[in-house]
């Protein structure tokens, strides 16, 4: 509890000094937010690993004690207040207040009365019933538009599509092997043309292949202008084109 | 002689009593000659009248079943002269072994419901939450909203089930706490004599 340090409207501090400071009065229980020093105290608890159960009891304790002072000093003492009347406005308050349990309990001996008088009735007991619920008024319906509605809901949904779940990806090795038989025949070659039969999984393997050829020197590519024909040629005749270009 | 059946005629006042009487037959609880007249889709006027009827017909003496006026409206019940055989059939749990502080909060809760258990604990000196709880239980009393301000005190009043048992037409029908006792004078005069004598 020790460790407890508050930082309230109130006070600023560990909470034992707060307690000394109630205890001596010098602090008004009133002006404490309880609440506060709970949340504090809660905070503090979380913080460690292990819920110390000593010091949650010894908190729960002083907390009590802290609330039923507060609680004391809130509503005031009735016997404290009537100790500052004067001998006669104390007997009149008390005279008050003794006359109005003497009517009540009068009225309590009525009731009894009333009830033993009242023995031979015999009625009926049990839950109120269930008051009908009000009718719901609806605004008015097609009967055309309705079934419209029915029939569109009662069409089958379309058979959701699994193809893509079947796609089967060729092996980019098998590309590359093509091309480079390709280039070993012709000088160069068109990319489009060449995998313009294929399907679009293909035509991407075949990309993939093209761009790792490139990736490791072998080839050059050009396109004259995006989205035109890419063109595919041996890496030793793009040189040689632009050294006669250079030359020239 | 009268006949009992008198009532089964062709004219609209007698077809109306009918209908109430149907519905005073399937009610629980008392109803107003308003909820009578909106159930029967009739004149309240004419639902009084129809009542009139029914009071000369159900009455003590002249059949087993009595209409009386009770919690605000109307409700059967068995004659006097039924009593006994009913209490060998049947419990009375609302009003069997009600305490004397539950009758004291009762009658505080009747005169100046609605209020809080701490109001009743200030008049009474001593706390009435064992008192209050058995009398929700019962369904004398129950929660009439809170007392104003943050974390406000849960009021009571009584319920239309406590003016049914205690066979009270309205809460107005309680007798005049004055007329109860209204001796403060008295009190005053002995509590002034009690301070004098232990003063000198």
């Amino acid at each position: 509890m020790r460790e407890l340090e508050l930082d309230l409207d109130a006070f600023e501090g560990p909470f034992d000094l707060l307690l000394t400071l109630l205890l001596k009065e010098e602090l008004e229980p009133r002006e404490v937010d309880v609440a506060a020093i709970v949340l504090s105290f809660v905070e503090l608890m979380a913080e460690r690993d292990e819920l110390d159960l000593d010091a949650c009891g010894e908190f729960l304790v002083l907390v009590s004690a802290l609330l039923e002072l507060k609680a004391r000093t809130l509503f005031g003492d009735e016997a404290a207040e009537l100790g500052e009347l004067e001998p006669e406005e104390a007997a009149e308050e008390l005279a008050r207040r003794l006359a109005e349990y003497r009517r009540m309990k009068e009225a309590a001996a009525w009731l009894v009365q009333r009830l033993a008088a009242e023995s031979d009735r015999w009625f009926r007991l049990g839950p109120a019933p269930l008051a009908p619920r009000p009718e719901r008024r609806l605004a008015p319906q097609a009967p055309e538009a309705l079934a419209r509605a029915l029939r569109a809901l009662a069409v089958p949904p379309p058979t959701v599509s699994l193809s893509h779940m079947a796609l089967r990806f060729p092996p980019v090795l098998q590309f590359l092997e093509r091309f480079r038989s390709l280039l070993t025949r012709r000088r160069r070659f068109d990319f489009d043309a060449e995998v313009d039969e294929l399907s679009r999984v293909e035509q991407a393997v075949a990309l993939l292949a093209l761009l790792e050829l490139r990736k490791s020197g072998e080839i050059a590519l050009s396109q004259a202008a995006p989205f035109a024909p890419i063109r595919v040629s041996r890496v030793d005749d793009e040189r040689i084109l632009e050294w006669t270009a250079r030359s020239a | 002689m009268d006949s009992p059946l008198r009532l089964i005629a062709a004219n609209p006042v007698d077809r109306l009593a009918r209908t109430i009487e149907a519905l005073l037959v399937v009610a629980s609880a008392p109803l107003s000659a308003d909820e009578l007249a909106k159930a029967a889709g009739d004149d309240p006027e004419r639902v009084e009248t129809a009542l009139g009827l029914l009071f000369e017909r159900y009455s003590e003496g002249r059949s087993g079943i009595v209409l009386e006026r009770v919690a605000g409206g109307f409700a059967f019940r068995a004659s006097r002269e039924a009593a006994d055989a009913c209490a060998r059939l049947f419990e009375r749990p609302v009003e069997r072994g009600l305490s004397q502080a539950a009758l004291e909060t009762l009658a505080i809760v009747a005169y100046l419901g609605p209020c809080s258990r701490p109001e009743v604990a200030r008049i009474r000196g001593v706390a009435a939450d064992s008192a209050v709880a058995s009398l929700v239980e019962r369904g004398l009393i129950t929660e009439a909203g809170r007392e104003s301000g943050p974390g406000g005190a849960v009021r009571y009043r009584t319920t239309p089930l406590f003016e049914r048992v205690f066979g009270l037409e309205s809460l107005a029908s309680l007798p005049r706490l004055d007329d109860l006792a209204d001796d403060t004078g008295q009190l005053r005069e002995r509590l002034l004599e009690v301070a004098e004598a232990r003063a000198s």
